[in-house]
Order: C-alpha cells, then structure tokens, then sequence
C-alpha cells in the first residue's frame, strides 16, 4: 500500500451556525483517479477551496506528498504539484487561448521578474504551449482567438491545458463537465482517460456517468463529511451511499 | 501542426504615423521660432512632461488594473526633491547635515526617481493589499498625507512653495534655453516610453496582464500577483516623479499644488481621455488635456464649462479613448 499524496485529516469549516466541512478526512494515492461525489450543498466546494487553500479550515490539516500546506497560500501549493480548474472557468478573456497557456508554462519556468524580452514571442513559452493544447485536445484553429469568444467546451479544455501546465502531481477538477454538451462531454471524458494513470486526479463531478466510467475510487461528501470510500462498484452497492445521494440523484 | 503561429501583423496607422511625428515634434523649437510663437515650445515642454506622468499612471491603472488616484503624490516627490536639493544648495548647508544641496539635472532626476520609487514602494506596500474602491480611496488617502506635509513645512515654503532660481544644469546642454530643455523631455518621454513598451511585452508585462484580468488565475498557474503588482506600481512611480522633476525645472517652481488630488485627477482624466492601457494613448491625452487647457484658458474665462463637456462626450462616444478613434478598425 503506497502513502497517499495528498491527504486530508480531520478537516473542520463553520460559516457562521454551518458547519459547511465537519471532520473530513481523504485520501488520493498517487496515479489514481479519485472522484469526490456528494449531493448539492454536501461541502465539495468549501472542501476544494481548502484543498486549494483559498480557505483556510478552522481544524484538521492537509498533506501533500507527506507535507504539510494547511497553511500554504494556493499559488505555492501550484508549485508544490497541486494544480486545479474551476468549476466557473478562470481564463484571461482578453488574451489568446495561447497567451492563457504560455503564461501557465511561464510560470512553471520560475519568477517573471524579466523585464526586456518579449514574451509573447518566446518560443521557449510558446512550444511547451502547443503541446500542453494538444495534450488537452484543443483544436489548433481556437489557439489564436480570444479565450473570452470560445465556447464553453472549449474553455474548460483551455483550463485543463492550463492545469497541466504546472506539471501537477495531482490534479484537483472541479466539475469539469458541468455546463458541456453531450458530445463535449464525451471529448473531455476520453481526454482525461487519456491523462488517467500518468498522474493522480481528484475529479469533483456531478455526471454520474463519467464518473463511474473513469473513477479509481469514489469518496462521498455528506453533510460536509466523507460517508463512504471506495471502489464505484462498492460504492453503487453501498446502502447509505443510495440513501444519502444515488435516489435522491435519480428523482430528480 | 508544431509550425510557430503567428498572427498575421498589421501595421497599425498609429505605428506608420509615429516617425514623421517624431520629426515634427523634434523640429518644432524651430517651427514656433519661424511662425513667431516661441511659447508654443513650453507649451509642448509641458505636454511632453505630463506624457511622462500619464504613462506612468497608465502602467499601474491601463496595464496593471490598479486605478490609482493619488499618483500626484510621486509627481509631488519628484518635484519637491529638486527643489529641497536646490534649496540646500543655495543656503549651502546640507540636508539633515548630510546630503549636499545640487542643481546638477542628472543628480536631481535620479534622486526624485529614488524618492518618487521609495515613496511608491510604501505607500503600494500598504495599499495593494486592498483592491476597488478601497485601494483607490487609500492611494487617495496617502497622497492627501503628502499633500498636507508639505503644506505644514514652512522651510519648505509651506502653502506658498519654493522658487527654484537656478536651472538644472545638464553636461553638454543649456537648460536657460527653452528649446533644449524641450528636447530633454522630449528624449525623456521617448526613453519612457521605450522602456514602457518592453517592460508591458515582457514576462513580467504578461503578469502584470494577468493581474488586471484575473488575480484567481494567477494564483492557480503558481504566481502570486502581490510583489509584480508592487513593482509595477514602484516603477510608475519613479516615472511620476521623473516628470515631476522635470516640471520644477520647467516651471522653476515647485509647490503643494503639485500634489493636490485634482492633479492625480488631471493625470487619470489624460489616461482615460487618451486610451487605457495603450502605449501612445496617455501621450495623446497629456497633448489633448494640456493643450485644450491653454486654448480655450485663452478663449474665455469660464474655459472648463467647455472643457467638461467635451471630456464627456470622448468618454461617453470614444470608450477606449482618442486611440480608439485613431483606428477604428481594430475596436476599442
């Protein structure tokens, strides 16, 4: 049994009388793909931004890679391997969907405190651009327009580049089917079988179809607390799972 | 598939337009000499100095996303190094005991930009840790500070300023003319706006970008925006005070007038009048801005009843300025 890469530990968030994350604990091992499924207002998304540390948790702590970055701010934690998307896509509107990840790989080259040559006729930036916009399956013919005119399919696409950008040990998507067509839907799932095994995943999703399709293991997120863990089939089978999230999925 | 895509580069009107102005604005002592109006080349000393200033303001508020409006405040530092320095120097006793007095240019404009930089190094410190409304009431704030400090400091002139009765002296060159002092500006603001054009190209010009668009996307490729911001603003900075100092040695006069808020307001009207975030776009609204104060001061007594009006309307019809009307082809 390898040591998890990231792992969370009694992890505690109160919003006032809410008590948005209650004891969580998590854990991702290396290479896998771990999903994190949980009914509308179980605490996925205060659980990713402390993950991603734009909370910070009240108790518990977070290790990556047996480190400790409960206290780490969100772009050192990047740089630890700790790479994201968002849920609402976070692009650079008025830049080109090349510029957007040029700076990715800028930023993964060290500190930008150069002053004099012109970055956005770096090759060095823009090669390792065109790779990571392959990788990520983004048509050649969206890489010069302006990430703010694509659609939305093609902006999550754009993250996830972005995301890879950072050389992520693990990389932590969240929801990135939400808003997609059928058929983008489709893209984006074989894009990240693609990417499944060469790096782990933490992929917070609502499509139940990808995510049984794709998952490792499948953690979920009740009342802001980890109810069950698992492989999808024991997961499928488990009776508080189908009490708390699967009937409740299927009315509605 | 791998094949370096470039954009297909049009050469904008602007770009094409640059060299013959160049020409013209080198030649204009001479032209105002021949049609007999030699204040045209103090009006233009003062267009090019307000370029500089403007720009500087550009760099934080077009390309940085920080709309500051205390930015007279380095405009202010500048200015008043040039004058305590001189001031020392003709009551030969040094500053604090220990900093000479000097009225050599080359001295006095680094040591306003060390100033101007030092003073925008704290007030941004303390400042870029707010962002919107906040961050513009504090850099109002700060320079409001400034302002009444040096209106309380009677050795300085107070209220009244201080006359500076010795011009800059600059080796190779006599400031007592007008048309060389002009040309100095002149290559000033061609240098800054050199620099201006590789630093906002540069890795750090795609930060500060990146701050200005979306400071959540910086911090998930790995960058906190914070210590890119502050340079930037610490760099706009000596800028403003680079002009400052060379309005002093224009003027011959430095007062806390410098550093009121109407003129951090004048210096955002010549951005936004001009064209945010474009390189040439503060240029043409520090010419626009100083240029219609002169005329229409001259036309009649109520000039800023017109003056308005017309800001107005380039603000409501022309969004992103004089330099969006240059090519409107290429949108705003």
């Amino acid at each position: 049994m390898t040591a998890p890469l990231l792992l969370v530990e009694g992890l505690r968030k109160r919003f006032g009388g809410l008590c948005a994350t209650d004891d969580l604990s998590l854990a991702v091992r290396p290479g896998e793909l771990h999903a994190l499924i949980g009914p509308n207002g179980a605490g996925k998304s205060t659980a990713i931004a402390q993950i991603t540390g734009e909370i910070r948790p009240d108790a518990g702590r977070i290790l990556f890679a047996g480190r400790d970055i409960t206290r780490l701010p969100p772009s050192r934690r990047v740089r630890r391997g700790l790479s994201r998307t968002f849920q609402i896509v976070q692009l650079l509107d008025e830049a080109t969907t090349l510029e957007n990840v040029a700076l990715a790989v800028q930023a993964h080259q060290g500190h930008s405190f150069r002053f004099w040559r012109d970055a956005r006729r770096d090759e060095r930036l823009r090669q390792p651009a065109r790779q990571l916009l392959l990788r990520a399956g983004v048509e050649a013919a969206l890489w010069e327009q302006r990430t703010g005119d694509l659609s939305a399919g093609a902006r999550k696409q754009v993250e996830l580049a972005i995301a890879l950008a950072a050389a992520p040990r693990l990389l932590l998507l969240d929801e990135p089917m939400a808003g997609l067509g059928p058929s983008e839907s489709r893209a984006m799932t074989e894009t990240l079988r693609g990417l499944k095994g060469r790096l782990a995943i933490l992929l917070v999703e609502h499509d139940m179809e990808a995510v049984f399709a794709l998952a490792d293991r499948v953690s979920v997120l009740v009342d802001g607390r980890c109810i069950a863990s698992g492989e999808p089939a024991e997961i499928r089978a488990d009776p508080a799972v189908r009490a708390a999230y699967l009937t409740e999925d299927e009315e509605a | 598939m791998a094949e370096p895509s470039r954009r297909p580069r049009r050469v904008s009107p602007v770009l094409l337009a640059l060299p013959p102005l160049l020409a013209l604005a080198i030649a204009l002592p001479w032209i105002a000499e021949a049609l007999g109006t030699p204040a045209s080349t103090g009006l233009a000393t003062r267009m090019a100095i307000y370029a500089i200033a403007a720009s500087a303001l550009n760099l934080v508020l077009g390309f940085g996303g920080m709309v500051s409006f205390g930015h007279a405040a380095f405009f202010g530092l500048g200015g008043y190094t040039v004058g305590i320095l001189y001031a020392h120097w003709s009551w030969q006793e040094p500053l604090w005991g220990l900093i000479p007095g000097t009225t050599s240019l080359p001295v006095t404009l680094l040591a306003a930009m060390a100033v101007g930089g030092a003073g925008a190094a704290l007030i941004g410190a303390l400042s870029l840790r707010t962002r919107g409304v906040q961050f513009i009431m504090i850099t109002l704030a700060f320079a409001q500070m400034l302002f009444f400090l040096f209106v309380s400091l009677k050795a300085y002139g107070g209220d009244d300023g201080l006359s500076v009765r010795r011009q800059g002296e600059f080796p190779g060159l006599s400031l007592r003319d007008p048309a060389q002092l002009y040309w100095l500006c002149l290559g000033l603001l061609v240098a800054w706006l050199l620099l201006l054009r590789r630093v906002t190209r540069s890795r750090f010009g795609q930060v500060l970008a990146g701050a200005r668009q979306s400071e959540r996307r910086l911090q998930a490729i790995g960058i906190a925006p914070y210590p890119y911001k502050l340079a930037a603003f610490v760099l706009s900075g000596m800028g403003a005070a680079l002009a400052g100092a060379l309005m002093v040695n224009y003027a011959r006069f430095v007062s806390p007038d410098m550093l009121a808020w109407t003129k951090s307001g004048e210096l955002m009207i010549m951005v936004i009048l001009g064209g945010v975030g474009t390189l040439m776009g503060p240029v043409l609204g520090a010419i626009a801005l100083v240029g219609l104060e002169y005329w229409l001061a001259a036309l009649t007594e109520h000039w800023q009843f017109v003056l308005g009006p017309l800001l107005l309307l380039v603000v409501l019809f022309a969004r992103g300025g004089l330099m969006a009307l240059l090519r409107p082809g290429a949108g705003a």
